[in-house]
């Protein structure tokens, strides 16, 4: 059986909107990521130890095993829980959490990292220690992530493969759908990785405008 | 928690324990070896090779590892490559981890400065010589730390061979969700066992980068 990509064209709306499920699920998994390694920090720092342990130990757990283990946790773990959500939001989920967990190490080192003087200057100035945090010294450490987290990122959008083992039909999904179609599973996970390169460099250029557009000029 | 039930399913997981260390082991043997040749082909004198060292790079790292997986275990057979499950899952990931593994290794070696390199040159050893002397045993400190991040994830990596069917632990983990409805308590045998082999695997690196430390 040689290879035949005249079978592709026929199949290629039902790609591209798996092209943009990914881009949306990579989006929103992205965002879900970003704010919850910035609450997941906080706790770690700043928590009473009875929410600081338990997310510690979550964190743990989520350091050392495999994404697509914690997928399924989350798919099927929600159901036995009574909580029936769509694939979409489970991956939404399940995607954020994981990254999640690394961003947090990332912005618990940064904020470690910002000078006390900021905190203390904040607090002579009559902030809260909240208000200080929030309006003074996380925006400085996040801004010192920038890059590291945009890496991250770009294994996120790697990562929302593992999301179509959970039935969301985002690019992976769609390409085994036309292979149930067609029989011609080379012709369409080659299309698939061409399409994720592309993404791909898509992404890589948005971080690098972000990264530009957040660098202090020092 | 259902105590009983782990007890009673937990020796199929250390069954697939093994089989997930034997994928994390040659997976890793392959990426290693990988590593070592992509370098070689990125820092040749040679265009050719620089640039495909970099395609490989850039295509593996580009692309998600399970589209790899997929393509290598459900297409090959299209292009004349016929392979168990086992097989491609062990050939896709540890070319996958061999395209991050390069990165690590040409990091470490242009890390070192270059003067290391000209000085033996000048007290007369030959181009290889100095590579193989001088730069390769200093570089080689450096990569331990981050090849053993590279490994720690390839440990992880492994799971994904649950979605072409090889029973390791994901896989069981996963078969016994579907047949218990229990997703917590296999959730947690299976996590258990992954964090104690990524706990092991890490201790051996930091000890392994403790003995080359320089003082």
């Amino acid at each position: 059986m040689g290879l035949d990509f005249s079978v592709v064209p026929g199949y290629l709306d039902t790609i591209l909107l798996g092209v943009i499920w990914t881009i949306a699920i990579t989006v929103a998994a992205a965002v879900v990521s970003f704010f919850g390694g910035i609450l997941f920090a906080v706790i770690a720092l700043y928590a009473p130890w009875f929410i600081r342990l338990p997310v510690r130990f979550f964190a743990w757990l989520f350091m050392g095993t495999p994404l697509l283990l914690q997928l399924f946790l989350i798919y099927f773990g929600l159901v036995e829980l009574g909580i029936d959500l769509p694939a979409f939001v489970a991956g939404v989920i399940g995607l954020g959490l994981h990254f999640a967990v690394y961003n947090s190490e990332l912005i618990q080192t940064a904020i470690l990292a910002v000078d006390k003087g900021q905190m203390e200057a904040a607090r002579t100035l009559g902030c809260s220690r909240g208000q200080a945090l929030r309006k003074v010294v996380i925006p400085q450490a996040v801004r010192d992530v920038i890059p590291p987290i945009g890496n991250n990122m770009i294994a996120l959008l790697k990562d929302s493969a593992l999301v179509s083992v959970i039935g969301v039909s985002e690019l992976t999904l769609s390409a085994q759908l036309a292979i149930g179609r067609t029989y011609r599973p080379f012709e369409f996970y080659a299309v698939a990785a061409v399409l994720y390169y592309i993404v791909n460099l898509g992404m890589e250029a948005v971080l690098r405008r972000i990264e530009r557009k957040t660098a202090l000029s020092r | 928690m259902d105590f009983e039930l782990i007890l009673k399913v937990y020796p199929y997981f250390l069954e697939a324990a093994v089989v997930t260390v034997e994928l994390s082991v040659l997976t890793i043997i392959l990426g290693l070896i990988c590593g070592a040749l992509g370098t070689a082909a990125r820092l040749s004198r040679f265009r050719v090779l620089r640039f495909l060292g970099a395609a490989y790079v850039s295509v593996f790292r580009g692309t998600p590892a399970l589209i790899q997986l997929f393509l290598l275990y459900f297409g090959g057979p299209q292009i004349g490559i016929q392979l168990d499950a086992f097989e491609a899952g062990v050939i896709g990931l540890g070319l996958n981890i061999g395209a991050y593994m390069t990165e690590t290794m040409r990091g470490a070696i242009i890390a070192i400065d270059h003067g290391q390199a000209e000085a033996a040159r000048t007290l007369g050893l030959s181009k290889a010589q100095a590579f193989r002397k001088v730069t390769l045993p200093q570089a080689l400190r450096l990569m331990i730390r981050p090849l053993g991040v590279n490994i720690n994830a390839q440990i992880k990596g492994t799971a994904l061979v649950a979605a072409i069917s090889v029973v390791e632990l994901t896989y069981t983990a996963q078969r016994y969700i579907g047949s218990t409805y229990k997703p917590f308590e296999m959730f947690f045998l299976a996590g258990i066992l992954y964090i104690i082999l990524i706990t092991i695997t890490g201790k051996g690196v930091a000890y392994l980068d403790r003995k080359v430390r320089l003082p």
